[in-house]
């Protein structure tokens, strides 16, 4: 391959690619798609994901062509000057990475790709491994000949089959056009990418972790410093990006940094990918300015709450980050702001959650995932997750007491100070946003046994409603004859005698069973 | 797969790839981690049988029973948890007497335990039982699909 080649193979693709485009653009003419930027999915369901030459069509591969006739460091600005911040969660400018990578001294060094995606709720990496692999590998190639690696890898969750398969069939179509390999373009300049597959682990996303993970070992975090980028996988410097950060680096290459630092807010250039889920009546991925309102995003863009409730709270980071309430809704999305009210932008998972939501149990979930997910390594982590979802279930079965929020606090501030890795340093986050966002909700539990939302089983008593039709098949399935009644004639419900299993609730052809 | 086969495969995975790696060609071969594949690989690699005994707990991938004949996720990610997988799984368990996590006596189904984000949220709450997909399901959709299956492997018995 070179420079020529790609010129004509864009040449005779793009009219194909307009084309689709132009098709795209016509049928998805709603404001769930128009109000979006869409820059990181901007081949997302428009090129076929795994042809070398529709991806070329689209500008492809001359971001890589251009970075090698520029001298690395020049590479390295453009990206610093981006004000790109990776997309995996921590928001750490990609261009500083880029640089210590480059500094550190050695013969071997290694680009990885974290496409682990473990956040359950958020699902845009996936989105672009299966649409547009090749930007990632683009992208890594970048890497490679800025910071002078030789060898890439993608660590790919192995839940996502779709996203393994076109990665795989992108990688060997690349070698096979000389897009990967020895000598690219002419140059002295080799480099080759590997694929490797998760095995449903969520802290394997934590770097160090991931680096054992690649190594074939128990994916155990190690303390940082030092950092990957000192020391790494098989301890050679090795810079470490999420897909959708690389995913964007062709395009800033090739355009220039203005592409991407003209959006955004301050100090959170960009777009970001967003995937909007839960209790929204237009859910899926959603790319837009960093900056814009939660607002926004819901109604302009989401299309309201799904009928019929009301929304109470956005999920934002998934299990390390927090609740936002209603009230504050204006707020507009970033990195800085999001953490100032005590939840992260993480991955960007945006679960909406309604009234029908009880938040302790969202709490609950949470910690409940970080405790199996919790690698065991170290104390707080490993037993202090365990302690939260204890007093969590006392407070949620009816036996809670008001110490035991500040018990909540004091133990999750502990975590967060003397965890190992991430994961235990973010895990009580859903906790303490609750906490401070839906106290009443807590008190509401303990003083009076209550659950609004008609979650938690134990708070809350079965009734039959007036939509009965009085067919009996509820008093056939319930195990303790809590239900009363005959074909034709009112049935009634013991709250005595019910034992709160839930067998009659999917049994009723009406759904005339309700909790309250 | 043959013994030979998963031995040369293992031998490759040496050269280039991982423990980890050679446990995922297991998994994917046998549907479980078996004692032969826990042997060949810690003798392939020359580590020691718990160090690969270690690897392979670690991950959630990894069984180390046969699953059922349809193996039932319950995804378990927060968007489906918010739209009620949590009721739809204890509704499963209620149906086939089984806890997740287990097998019913007839090999028939096995439910999953825990299962992570699968990936599609926007048309959450998500069961995969066996290869199809239900989406946007609810607790009687789930459980009809578990009935028919059932009559149909009734039926197929003599
Ligand atoms: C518990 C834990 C889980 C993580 N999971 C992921 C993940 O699934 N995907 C990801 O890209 N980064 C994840 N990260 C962040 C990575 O450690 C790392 O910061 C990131 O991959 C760096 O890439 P970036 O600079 O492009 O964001 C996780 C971190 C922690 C502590
Ligand atoms: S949470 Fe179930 S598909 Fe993502």
């Amino acid at each position: 391959m070179n420079k020529k080649k790609l010129e004509q193979i864009k040449e005779q693709y793009k009219p194909i690619i307009e084309e689709k485009r132009a098709k795209w653009q016509e049928e998805h003419d709603t404001p769930f798609y128009t109000r979006q930027t869409r820059l990181v999915l901007r081949n997302v369901e428009i090129i076929e994901p795994t042809s070398v030459h529709e991806y070329i069509a689209t500008d492809g591969y001359f971001g890589f062509a251009k970075a090698l006739t520029m001298q690395p460091q020049e590479i390295i600005d453009i990206v610093k000057e981006s004000g790109m911040r990776g997309r995996g969660g921590a928001g750490f400018s990609t261009g500083k990475k880029w640089q210590f990578v480059h500094d550190a001294q050695s013969e071997t060094k290694y680009i990885v790709c974290n496409a682990d995606e473990g956040d359950p709720g958020a699902f845009m990496d996936r989105a672009i491994l299966e649409n547009d692999p090749y930007s990632v590998l683009e992208s890594m190639t970048i890497a490679g000949y800025a910071l002078g690696a030789q060898k890439g890898y993608i660590y790919c969750r192995a839940e996502y089959p779709q996203a393994v398969k076109n990665c795989k069939a992108a990688i060997i179509a690349a070698r096979k056009n000389r897009l990967l390999g020895d000598n690219l373009f002419g140059t002295n300049f080799s480099f080759n990418i590997e694929l490797r597959l998760g095995a449903g682990a969520f802290v394997c996303g934590e770097e160090t972790a991931l680096i054992a993970s690649i190594e074939g070992k128990r994916g155990e975090p190690r303390p940082r410093p030092p950092f990957p980028a000192v020391s790494g996988l098989y301890g050679k410097p090795t810079l470490i990006n999420n897909v959708e950060t690389l995913s964007a680096i062709p395009m800033i290459i090739f355009e220039g940094a203005e592409r991407w630092n003209k959006i955004g807010s301050p100090n959170n250039a960009g777009t970001k990918v967003f995937a909007l889920a839960g209790n929204i009546t237009n859910g899926g991925l959603i790319e837009v300015p960093m900056g814009i309102t939660i607002k926004e995003i819901i109604y302009e863009i989401g299309g309201g709450y799904a009928e019929g409730s009301k929304v109470k709270a956005v999920q934002a980071g998934g299990p390390s980050g927090g609740c936002i309430p209603a009230s504050m809704f204006d707020l507009p999305i970033d990195f800085d702001s999001l953490q100032s009210v005590g939840s992260i932008l993480g991955s960007g998972g945006l679960v909406v959650m309604c009234d029908k939501v009880c938040m302790i149990d969202v709490a609950k979930f949470f910690i409940k995932f970080s405790v199996d997910e919790s690698c065991g390594k170290c104390v707080p982590c490993r037993i202090g997750n365990i302690k939260l979802l204890n007093i969590l279930e006392k407070i949620t079965s009816g036996r809670g007491e008001e110490s035991d929020l500040c018990e909540l606090e004091k133990l999750s501030k502990t975590i967060i100070e003397t965890s190992l890795c991430g994961l235990g340093q973010s895990s009580p986050n859903p906790v303490l946003s609750t906490l401070t966002h839906f106290r009443e909700e807590y008190l509401d539990h303990i003083h009076n046994r209550r659950c609004g939302a008609g979650i938690c089983r134990e708070l809350t008593t079965y009734e039959i409603n007036e939509k009965c039709i009085m067919c009996t098949a509820c008093i056939k399935v319930c195990p303790v004859d809590a239900i009363t009644g005959e074909l034709k004639k009112p049935h009634y419900l013991s709250k005595e005698k019910c034992i709160k299993c839930n067998k009659c609730v999917p049994i009723c052809p009406v759904d005339a069973i309700v909790r309250v | 797969m043959t013994k030979q086969a998963f031995i040369k495969a293992v031998e490759r995975e040496r050269d280039g790839g991982s423990v980890l790696c050679a446990l995922q060609i297991a998994q994917e071969a046998y549907g479980y981690i078996n004692e032969f594949a826990i042997q060949t690989v810690a003798d392939v690699f020359s580590v020691s049988q718990s160090h690969v005994y270690g690897v392979a707990t670690f991950y959630h991938q990894f069984t180390f029973a046969k699953r059922g004949k349809y193996n039932i996720q319950v995804c378990m990610g927060t968007a489906c948890y918010v739209l009620g997988a949590e009721e739809i799984i204890r509704a499963i368990e209620d149906e086939l007497g089984i806890k997740a996590g287990g097998k019913t006596e007839d090999g028939l189904f096995s439910l999953e335990h825990n299962t992570r984000c699968v990936g599609d949220c926007s048309i959450a709450p998500i069961v995969i039982i066996g290869d199809k997909w239900l989406a946007k399901t609810t607790i009687r959709k789930t459980l009809n699909e578990i009935r028919k299956i059932k009559r149909q492997e009734e039926v197929r018995l003599p």
